[in-house]
């Protein structure tokens, strides 16, 4: 098997780091669009939340009236 | 509890890549045979050995799960087959350039090491789409689990298979007199083959970190969800959703 020059050698070794460096990039942005969705989920278990303190406070007078003398 | 560790594993990450891609193209010396081009193999080899450790180690936390029970196994047999099919993918595109520039093919049909290691990867391709296929999690981590341990079994077996053949073209390097690489060479190798499994070890915890994170997040949506809040159903994956 002859040794193909470095001019010609070059390309190819390039093209084979390359696959591997856009391979990592890749999982990385996927993993970094999971991230993305967990922050997007933890923003709405605040929304849940804020709803149920909100209809706590709306609720608790009611209670209180509710309470006999 | 996937999470701990993965700093350092990390930065011990970035530290080995480095530090093996430099030995690559500054200390291991040109191969007289192949010249400039075998520097590939210092990528593919590593890329294709971890990968096919991966598909094993799966097998393994297969086997723990179905003696154990614990989700946890059924999770990281997935994420580890996951990531070694990625790794494989990339196994197959190195490879196929490193033929192109020494074969002046892609693929060679006739070289049992190409052909056997895609068989590898076809097979464990089938593993997400069986995972989909079926609906109940319990049934869907079982079967999982026995495709892995029936599967991770064929990786040596291939492994062997392949060695006993006679090869036409594909190099021989994992041989029991540690081949025919001068001292730095095998070095270079050697620090290779580290960094890839670290790197493999690291994005392994990422990704079931992220995977533990999430379904955390949906049992805790669910437990909050009452009456007035949109029910969040649970969406068909191939990924396991609870732990």
């Amino acid at each position: 098997m002859p040794a193909l020059p470095l001019d010609d050698a070059g390309p190819y070794v390039a093209a084979a780091y390359l696959v591997f460096l856009a391979l990592i990039l890749i999982y990385v942005a996927i993993m970094a669009s999971k991230l993305a969705r967990i922050a997007r989920e933890l923003g709405e278990l605040t929304q849940i939340l804020d709803r149920r303190e909100q209809r706590a406070e709306t609720d608790a007078p009611d209670e209180a009236e509710a309470v006999p003398r | 509890m996937f999470a701990r560790g993965l700093k350092s594993l990390s930065i011990a990450s970035v530290i080995l890549i480095v530090g093996a891609f430099a030995l690559v193209f500054y200390y291991a010396p040109n191969d007289a045979d192949q010249g400039f081009i075998q520097k590939i193999f210092y990528l593919h080899v590593p890329l294709a050995v971890v990968a096919l450790c991966g598909f094993v180690a799966g097998g393994v936390f297969g086997i723990r799960y179905l003696r154990s029970g614990d989700r946890a196994h059924d999770l990281r047999s997935y994420v580890a087959i996951h990531l070694s099919l990625v790794l494989a993918v990339g196994a197959l595109i190195t490879g196929s350039i490193w033929a192109k520039a020494a074969w002046g093919h892609w693929w060679v049909w006739e070289e049992p090491t190409l052909v056997s290691f895609l068989i590898v990867f076809l097979l464990y391709a089938c593993y997400q789409p069986l995972r989909f296929s079926i609906e109940d999690p319990e049934r869907q981590a079982r079967s999982a689990a026995v495709f892995s341990i029936v599967a991770g079994a064929f990786v040596p077996l291939n492994f062997l298979a392949v060695r006993l053949a006679e090869s036409f073209s594909h190099p021989r390097v994992l041989t029991a007199t540690g081949g025919s690489m001068p001292g730095e060479m095998r070095l270079t190798f050697m620090v290779s083959l580290l960094a890839m499994a670290v790197l493999f070890t690291t994005l392994w915890k990422y990704e079931l970190a992220s995977k533990q994170a999430s379904m955390q997040l949906r049992a805790l949506k669910r437990r909050l969800a009452d009456d007035d809040d949109p029910w969040i159903p649970t969406r068909r994956t191939a990924a396991p959703q609870q732990l």
